[in-house]
């Protein structure tokens, strides 16, 4: 055992035997503080055939990075260089020293097996080895290259921005880049001595005695254990470091992916999930690229991956918190896939402030019978776009169908516009309030004109009967051939509203509807890559000449094909697109309404 | 002396001089709430108002006057809809003031 061993091996395997230490402690603890929910999903599901979906999904994000490719080759390129790489020569260096060692050996033997293998007898394939090894070394220093010269201009790896990290991140990051060029070093320096070297390492090791002389090439076989010295240095540092710094991630994702696919989601409060969550973010930046506030605005300190690195240290400021419009757009960038909107709404919560019993006014409303009929909520800002609801008026008459608006002089709200600003009591009264209203009117249907009311009662209400958008309604309508428009030739650009695309995934039902009635133009961005019109109720934090600035781009988008009208299916969209642009502005509702055939 | 029917108000004496740290570091937040030309279009759209006597040109108005009391109170049936924003023709964003407004008065124990 002992020629297996020399000093330098001990910050190495000190530095792995803490991190897993560590890590195990945390994930431990963490899984402890899950709510009943999610226990109970645990619990149930934990040796369920969804363990087999999961390590699939886990080797195609962890390793391959097959979200980050889909951003950019480069980018996942570099990130899929440096995961996979640093894999395949752990597992191709074990399966290597087993094959050239008979028997037992310790644990770090594969990690520098170029040194502890220099004298043993060749085995097989001992020259394929050392020609795979070497390839995935040059494997892993071209992504290494590419990492290091992404912090000096992000454009190469076709990022606009990329994340500022903190001095423990890059302290970090440094001993994960020196791992490798001195793994190079070390190995090349025992190649020169031995000749067991494969194509990269031995030709370096032939450099090191052609160009020095021989006193210093001596010198580098002196220094030999030094530079393995340095290597495991730099792997003890790494490891020792890691679970305090970004690359936590490395280990956590997989935890997180098996996780979800048990069914295991955020809550409203903060859980040990949410520090799974929080540590399976690499801070890699992609979500800062399509943030409108960052593009519109050049604000660079609010997006997620700030958020959830100041949370997972514990010193959020709320100006970062309040500051996002929760258009999901970083969601849907998000190659870790986390729930990001979600969390920035937990650090939302107003605690104290959150008074019960606000809303004792509304019980006066008294339940109305809607046997049969479809129960329609037009939403607060449709009070302010009344066309919409009589559009929508004019459409049930058309179908045949009778209706009963729920909120046609009083409104309530639904509740989200409190949820979103961490007003979770307030926002259970209200919801208490409508639910009992809809349930005791035994109406057949919920449709909704506004798409917050409509996320809200998707996700956050229980309602026993089914729940539909004024989009869906129609495209349903249409199918059934209640009702039948004229096509008109008309040029239309559709701007996907972000609670009622991202939030639903509702893309298909106005598309369907609107091809009927007029002519629908593509657009640059649309669907899950839509533009926010900046006036999503999430932000707070910023002011109305903002908002325009953000609506504008919007409205640039909208705007390049030159069509005769923009078609929305939001109220609050179409208020704010309306102001800034000569073209008319109509949500789908008064588009079919103005086409209907009689 | 014949007795028209009219009478003079008695002198009323409002105190202006108060404590303006609360409106200082609601405007640090909200710094269009400078630009309001208390025209009440946030009042007349309010849903809120449509069930209560609820009402954010009243609750602006003396809050700058540093008139403090029962502010906190006046202020819970706001359901945060943000119709108010939409329609300021200033653009003032009245649901960050909702927000901060009911935060300042908690944190100052106003």
């Amino acid at each position: 055992m002992t020629q297996y061993f020399n000093p330098f091996v001990i910050p190495f395997t000190v530095g792995v035997l803490l991190l897993f230490g560590i890590c195990v402690f945390k994930w431990v603890r963490w899984v402890r503080q899950f709510d009943r929910l999610q226990r109970t999903l645990l619990r149930k599901n934990i040796l369920s055939w969804k363990f087999i979906p999961a390590i699939w999904e886990v080797v195609f994000e962890v390793l391959f990075h097959r979200k980050v490719f889909k951003r950019s080759f480069v980018l996942g390129y570099m990130h899929t260089s440096i995961a996979l790489g640093w894999f395949l020569l752990i597992v191709v260096g074990a399966i290597e020293a087993s094959t050239a060692i008979a028997g037992s050996h310790p644990l770090w033997v594969p990690i520098f097996f170029k040194y502890f293998g220099k004298e043993l007898p060749h085995f097989q394939g001992e020259l394929f080895f050392n020609f795979l090894m070497d390839l995935l070394l040059c494997f892993v220093l071209s992504g290494l290259l590419l990492a290091m010269s992404k912090r000096i201009y992000s454009q190469v790896v076709g990022m606009k921005k990329a994340t500022k990290h903190v001095l423990f991140d890059k302290f970090t990051m440094i001993s994960l880049w020196l791992i490798f060029p001195l793994r190079l070093i070390a190995e090349s320096v025992t190649a020169n001595r031995y000749h067991n070297g494969g194509f990269l390492t031995q030709s370096l090791g032939e450099l090191i005695r052609n160009i020095f002389p021989i006193v210093s090439q001596n010198a580098f076989w002196y220094f030999e254990t030094t530079w393995w010295l340095f290597y495991s240095l730099a792997l003890g540092i790494f490891f020792t470091a890691m679970p305090f710094s970004r690359y936590m991630h490395i280990l956590t994702e997989p935890f997180l992916i098996y996780f979800r696919r048990l069914g295991i989601k955020e809550d409203n409060k903060p859980t040990g999930f949410t520090k799974f969550e929080l540590s399976a973010c690499s801070r890699c930046g992609i979500c800062i690229d399509n943030c409108p506030l960052f593009k519109e605005l050049n604000i660079t300190d609010v997006q997620s991956v700030y958020l959830l690195r100041e949370i997972r240290y514990k010193r959020l400021k709320e100006e970062i918190a309040n500051n996002c419009l929760m258009c999901d757009r970083c969601v849907v960038d998000c190659p870790v896939g986390l729930e990001l909107t979600k969390i920035r709404r937990q650090t939302r919560y107003k605690k104290e402030l959150d008074t019960a019993g606000n809303y004792k006014y509304v019980d006066d409303i008294q339940p109305f019978n809607a046997i049969g009929r479809v129960a329609y909520y037009s939403g607060c800002m449709s009070h302010l776009t009344p066309g919409i609801a009589q559009a929508m008026y004019h459409i049930f008459e058309a179908a045949g169908q009778k209706y009963w608006h729920i909120d046609a002089e009083k409104t309530i709200c639904c509740g989200r516009p409190l949820l979103q600003q961490g007003f979770e009591q307030q926002a259970t009264d209200l919801r208490r309030k409508n639910t009992a209203l809809i349930r005791e009117s035994n109406a057949t249907m919920l449709v909704t004109s506004c798409p917050i009311c409509y996320q809200s009662f998707k996700k956050e209400y229980k309602l026993n009967i089914p729940v539909m958008h004024h989009t869906e309604y129609i495209d349903k309508c249409l199918k059934e051939k209640k009702i039948s428009i004229e096509k008109q030739d008309l040029k239309v650009a559709y701007h996907d509203p972000c609670e009622l695309g991202r939030g639903c995934g509702v893309y298909k039902a106005p598309r369907n509807v609107l091809k009927k009635a007029v002519k629908l133009v593509s657009l640059k961005n649309e669907k899950d890559k839509s533009l926010c019109c900046g006036f999503n109720l999430g932000n707070t934090a910023i002011e109305k000449e903002d908002q325009k600035k953000i609506r504008d781009a919007a409205l640039q988008n909208l705007l390049r094909k030159k069509p005769d009208i923009i078609a929305t299916a939001c109220p609050m969209c179409k208020k704010a697109l309306m102001h800034g642009v000569d073209n008319q502005v109509k949500d789908v509702a008064e588009i079919v309404s103005e086409n209907l055939q009689k | 002396m014949i007795d028209f029917g009219y009478q003079i108000n008695k002198g009323r004496t409002i105190n202006l001089d108060v404590d303006r740290a609360p409106l200082k570091e609601l405007e640090k937040v909200v710094p269009s709430f400078q630009s309001c030309i208390r025209c009440g279009s946030c009042t007349a759209t309010c849903s809120a108002a449509q069930f209560t006597d609820f009402n954010i040109r009243k609750i602006h108005t003396k809050f700058s006057a540093g008139l403090h009391d029962e502010l906190a109170e006046m202020l819970k049936p706001c359901m945060l809809c943000g119709k108010c924003t939409l329609v300021c023709p200033r653009g003032v964003n009245l649901r960050a003031l909702v927000v901060n407004l009911r935060k300042i008065l908690k944190e100052k124990e106003l």
